[in-house]
């Protein structure tokens, strides 16, 4: 027998032999279930009727290598940093390099968040991530009359680069990557973000960091959309195509399916969603002539970590798989980095509850362990008192140490991909994958992820699932610990952080001096190039730069592509 | 056709979201709720101005107006939106409000005369009980 022969014959035998263990351990099974286990169920029957998830999945009693027939390891798992990249996106994981701790903040003004940022990198923190104020994040300055009672409130006042700039005062751009979470108005604040860089002496191709800039999920969760889909999706691969050249280490979108999960959905859901986005843009990119290999690696995604530690560990293991095969099959991607889901994580909001909220420090461990067990490149971990207000600067501490507690002291990160090989966890990554692609063909049936949007597709399987959610806890079929159980008169207060109301005060000022003392006339040209650009086809993203440079605010430049592009109108769905 | 007399007309809710906040899992859970339990309710979609909105509980004829924020901008619009409700003549309608509200600003908000106020955690039928019990 020669060598090939033999390798075959081999692999015949094993084969074999496998098949038959499994038709005994379908036997032994079935044996134990009648025996042993119904024994015991005859004394003494299971907790409750059925066991599900947060996301109302059942799951089964006890998996066994009959639940993973057809596992292979190669083509299911293969090694850390090879397709499909199941076991990781890198080939060394945390013990190379841990992820980056990179905690969402911003609140008052630019100064108050800048002390908030160099406050964190201090206690360890190893990137920035910024929360705009919602005047902000909607195109619009902090004297718009829907501004009122808003300015600084839910995140930082940014009106202009003059307010960038002191938000980065001694904080060098060279070395520190940003996240933005910013998506109408992202190629305005990915611009300031520049001109920044530009003050400091840092050129844009040094720069790194990500703006979110996923519109698609705010039709369907998020709900901070400016322009319609078609327009936006023009910006977005405005953007692709400008930092290919001029910013080659930004992450020019961040799919995110935290938003999803936040709305409601469940992790099928979001994993679903999330990816449909992202194949929606890849499309985009490639329909507007964009090389695939050129932008595709610069795409991130963004997921939400729940207390549900298996399902949450699952889905990130089945989405790195779906995106790596889609990449690579459908969209022939011929770069492994084309085919790398990178991701950033942060734990569920959603889950926080105001009732006793020091046990919201448990529920976040929980979540950011299974973002870590998942394989996250970062990790924003949400404070106890979220639920009451923004975070206080101890909460925010304490939200810190959960992953440095996580990183140096658990031994989580000892080895990669931990869980792999667990009958539990890869069934449950493969059903996840399984109903990924069922969300996909009936994305596909309705036309698209945009048309799915317009019918409402998506915005009412979120509701759905919210809803469901609700009177599950309200029948008590789910516990929420000190909310429907576990309840105490409450008597803890924890104190919440407070805005200044001079804020709003002290930033309209800044505006207005910004407005007396830049180059009006210069300003006006420049707006109304970008006009121009926008209504054809060249590339809006310099002009924007060219504005901003000139201390146009986000207001004056969102509105000059409001008067081209107009607003979106969302359907009513409850 | 036979008009509807007082006590079978269905209590009218506007559930409304002021503020420039796009969280609104709260807002149609709630609404989702009432309409479960046989309420009339509206629904304002996003973003709404407090003219708008009083403008809606006037022209919807309603009840019920329910406030759902969680932008942190609730202590200059709830004010506003009161102003207007009794500018308008609807000085009488139930109004309660839900979202993040730091505790100590209940006090203030009730005193607008917001008459209660439903925080996180809150299950859907004390909403539902609540307004049951305090529509005449």
């Amino acid at each position: 027998m020669d060598a090939g022969i033999r390798d075959q014959h081999t692999v015949l035998v094993a084969s074999v032999m496998v098949s038959k263990q499994k038709a005994n351990l379908t036997d032994l099974k079935r044996q134990w279930e009648t025996e042993t286990l119904g024994k015991q169920l005859k004394e003494s029957p299971e907790r409750c009727e059925r066991f599900i998830t947060t996301s109302s999945r059942p799951i089964a009693r006890l998996y066994t290598p009959i639940d993973l027939a057809r596992f292979d390891y190669e083509h299911d798992l293969g090694f850390p940093g090879e397709y499909p990249f199941t076991r990781g996106v890198q080939p060394s994981m945390y013990r190379g390099r841990l992820w980056t701790m990179r905690m969402f903040a911003g609140f008052g003004n630019a100064e108050q968040t800048n002390q908030r940022y160099r406050y964190l990198l201090e206690q360890g923190q190893t990137g920035l991530s910024v929360a705009f104020h919602l005047p902000t994040i909607q195109g619009i300055d902090s004297d718009h009359p829907m501004a009122t009672g808003e300015v600084g409130r839910c995140g930082v006042a940014i009106d202009s680069v003059a307010d960038m700039e002191l938000l980065f005062r001694n904080i060098p751009l060279d070395r520190i990557t940003t996240s933005m979470t910013i998506n109408g108005p992202a190629a305005v604040l990915l611009c300031m973000y520049i001109a920044t860089a530009e003050k400091q002496g840092v050129s844009s191709t040094q720069i790194g960091g990500t703006i979110q800039n996923d519109i698609l999920k705010e039709y369907i969760a998020q709900k901070t959309w400016i322009f319609p889909p078609q327009p936006s999706l023009r910006i977005i691969t405005d953007i692709m195509g400008f930092c290919i050249k001029n910013v080659p280490r930004w992450n020019t979108i961040s799919i995110s399916g935290y938003h999803i999960r936040e709305a409601g959905s469940t992790a099928v859901q979001e994993l679903a969603f999330t990816l449909a986005d992202g194949m929606a843009y890849v499309q985009a990119g490639i329909d507007a002539g964009l090389n695939v290999d050129e932008f595709a690696p610069r795409l991130s995604f963004f997921f939400n970590a729940h207390n549900d530690l298996f399902e949450e560990i699952a889905k990130y293991r089945a989405a790195r798989r779906i995106w790596a095969r889609e990449m690579r099959d459908r969209f022939k991607a011929k770069k492994p980095a084309s085919w790398l889901l990178r991701f950033h994580t942060q734990t569920a909001g959603c889950s926080l509850t105001a009732q006793q909220p020091e046990n919201n420090i448990v529920r976040t461990t929980i979540q950011a362990l299974a973002a870590v067990l998942g394989g996250t490149q970062s990790l924003h971990t949400n404070s106890m008192d979220e639920a009451w207000a923004l975070p206080t600067e101890k909460a925010a501490t304490i939200a810190l140490r959960t992953q440095q507690v996580l990183a140096h002291e658990s031994g989580v990160a000892n080895t990669i991909d931990p869980l792999a090989g667990a009958y539990f966890i890869e069934a449950l990554t493969n059903e996840m994958e399984e109903e990924a692609y069922r969300y996909f063909d009936r994305i596909q049936k309705l036309g698209g992820v945009i048309p799915a949007i317009e019918k409402g597709f998506f915005q009412r399987e979120i509701a759905d699932a919210a809803y469901r959610y609700q009177r599950e806890i309200e029948e008590k079929e789910r516990t929420i610990v000190g909310v429907n159980d576990y309840v105490v008169g409450e008597s803890l207060v924890i104190p919440v952080l407070k805005i200044d109301p001079k804020v709003e005060e002290s930033q309209l000022k800044r505006l207005r001096q910004t407005r007396r003392t830049r180059d009006n006339a210069k300003l006006k040209q420049l707006l109304a190039r970008l006009r121009k650009a926008a209504e054809g086809t060249e590339n809006v993203v310099p002009h924007i730069l060219a504005a901003v440079r000139e201390y146009g605010t986000v207001g004056e430049v969102c509105d000059t592509l409001r008067e081209v592009f107009g607003e979106y109108q969302e359907p009513i769905i409850f | 056709m036979r008009r509807m007399t007082e006590s079978e007309r269905k209590i009218r809710v506007l559930v409304a979201k002021p503020g420039l906040d796009g969280h609104d899992r709260g807002a149609k859970v709630v609404a989702r709720a009432l309409r479960d339990a046989g309420f009339e309710v509206i629904y304002t979609g996003l973003r709404q101005t407090p003219e708008q909105i009083a403008e809606a509980a006037l022209q919807e004829d309603v009840d019920v107006v329910g406030l759902s924020i969680l932008s942190g901008a609730h202590m200059r619009l709830f004010p506003e939106i009161m102003r207007l409700l009794k500018e308008k003549g609807m000085g009488a309608v139930l109004v309660i409000a839900g979202g993040i509200i730091p505790e100590d600003d209940v006090a203030p908000l009730k005193k607008l005369g917001i008459k209660a106020i439903f925080g996180p955690g809150t299950p859907t039928t004390e909403i539902v009980k609540y307004i049951r019990d305090h529509v005449k």
